[in-house]
């Protein structure tokens, strides 16, 4: 226990940076998903193709392998923005595919006849789209994308092992130097990753709880 | 058909580059040829390790694969190079035993006290410093060899010591000893990777201004590469290598020490470091005093 007091705020200090690597990656990864999804259901034949092939490569490569890429093959052409951009660009790729899915399926998800009907009752597209078909699929989308983010969360602890000092990094300096206090250390550090994810499912679950359908 | 062709070719390929990237093509990687001392059925009293060990007529050590001229294994190669193979080879000498009835365990920083108290490895020889939190969950005789904390850095850097790396990005290995050392008394930024060669790429593209961790593993990557990297600046901490035990079988210890001064006194200790770390140029330093069993 006194391993976790005596040393707060290193650990703080490391989950502060996988706070940071984890928003910075999830706004990579929310822009770049939704153009994806955006892409994947357009009427345009090429951006489907493009949004097809873009997803089919990042999403079954894994995680580590685009890291590495990104760590020794962009400097290898000159590209050398730093271990920070580097591993939050790998990270943000690689989630965005998942956002992207987890958008498209939303979208999908609404039954065309939904649509029909709104423009039946003389509804003009733009106001099907915001007033009938994305609402639905905004709810439909919550759970699976609150899932990919917390998936994130815990993915960012293997910028531990390149070059970023955040809280899987912090957990095996203390390993290393606490040999006896092992269980305290493994417990301290698993609790800080609980309470990060704890919120982003709070977060969803607030936002679910407020576009609920109320039946009457 | 011609897919699958395609596809050898291009696995053959692949293969070819990673032997290429492999072979670090110097002398401080290649076998050592020393014979050590194996003694003839070696005499224990029964039920202790050493007992069990010669009786299997095997031992399992651990050792590092990625630091030249300390533990290194060459991909392709078969056995580990370096000082603590070497060492490994004397203490199962004593043993009765055969270098080759040692089978060599891959560990790395962070699970070198696991392997020794779940059994997965009967020795750990991977510059494995003497500290007082470890010897409370592990065994750990020695000192077979002493060394400090140095800097790695490009040669055309303006690095002369630690002083100069306030604010600098340096890497050592993730969990290590010497990333703690270097963050505490120097305040620089640390940037933790599994491996030190992973470090030493990072340094050679410049994501990273430093590596640092003991000298000796520093002064054999500075000896594959003398145009690009150089070691720099005076040893800022002692790092004293032991070799690990368990701490079930308290009586290894004597076994271990034993042995380690027979090598200090009929000069196999010196043969091992000549054939190793002596490469990079390194004088043979005088034998460490060993701490006492408990």
């Amino acid at each position: 226990m006194d391993v976790l007091v005596d040393n707060a705020s290193l650990i703080l200090d490391g989950f502060w940076k996988t706070l940071q690597l984890t928003v910075v990656s999830g706004a990579y990864a929310l822009v770049i998903g939704v153009l994806v999804a955006i892409a994947r259901v357009s009427p345009v034949g090429i951006l489907r193709g493009f949004g097809t092939v873009y997803v089919t490569l990042f999403r079954n490569t894994p995680l580590l392998i685009l890291i590495i890429i990104a760590y020794y093959g962009m400097p290898d052409i000159g590209i050398n923005p730093g271990f920070f951009p580097l591993i939050t660009i790998a990270m943000g790729i690689y989630t965005s595919t998942f956002i992207a899915e987890a958008l498209r399926s939303g979208i999908n998800g609404v039954p065309v006849g939904q649509a029909e009907a709104a423009r039946a009752i003389g509804m003009p597209f733009g106001m099907t789209m915001t007033q009938v078909v994305l609402p639905q699929a905004g709810r439909l989308i919550v759970p699976p994308v609150a899932s990919v983010l917390i998936a994130l969360v815990k993915n960012t602890s293997l910028a531990g092992a390149f070059g970023i000092a955040e809280a899987t990094f912090r957990m095996r300096g203390l390993l290393n130097d606490h040999a006896t206090d092992r269980w305290w250390i493994f417990f301290g550090i698993g609790l800080g990753y609980v309470v990060i994810v704890e919120v982003i499912s709070l977060v969803a679950y607030l936002i679910e709880r407020r576009w609920k359908v109320v039946s009457r | 058909m011609k897919i699958s062709t395609r596809f050898a070719a291009l696995g053959a390929a692949a293969l070819l580059t990673l032997a290429a990237c492999g072979d670090a093509g110097d002398d401080t990687t290649e076998a050592a040829d020393n014979d050590y001392e194996v003694v003839d059925s070696p005499e224990f009293d029964a039920g202790t390790r050493m007992a069990e060990i010669a009786e299997a007529g095997k031992v399992k050590i651990g050792v590092k694969f990625d630091q030249p001229g300390i533990g290194f294994k060459a991909a392709g190669s078969d056995e580990p190079t370096g000082f603590d193979p070497e060492m490994g080879k004397i203490l199962a000498g004593q043993l009765g035993l055969e270098p080759k009835d040692i089978e060599w365990v891959e560990t790395i920083s962070d699970n070198r006290e696991p392997f020794l108290q779940n059994g997965t490895v009967d020795f750990v020889l991977a510059s494995y410093s003497i500290t007082d939190e470890r010897r409370q969950v592990v065994g750990q005789a020695g000192p077979y060899y002493l060394t400090g904390q140095q800097l790695l850095v490009a040669a055309d850097s303006d690095i002369k010591g630690p002083e100069d790396l306030k604010g600098q990005k340096v890497c050592s290995v993730t969990g290590s000893t010497p990333i703690k050392t270097i963050e505490e008394k120097y305040d620089v930024t640390p940037a933790g990777f599994d491996t030190y060669s992973e470090c030493v790429e990072q340094l050679k593209n410049g994501s990273v201004d430093a590596v640092t961790t003991d000298g000796s593993i520093l002064l054999g990557y500075a000896a594959q590469d003398p145009d690009a990297l150089k070691v720099v600046g005076e040893p800022f901490s002692e790092e004293r290598y032991g070799i690990g035990y368990s701490k079930d079988s308290p009586e290894l210890c004597t076994f271990i020490n034993d042995s380690l001064t027979k090598a200090f006194e009929d000069g196999s200790w010196e043969d091992a470091f000549d054939a190793t770390l002596g490469k990079s140029g390194n004088e043979v330093p005088e034998a460490p005093k060993l701490d006492a069993c408990a």
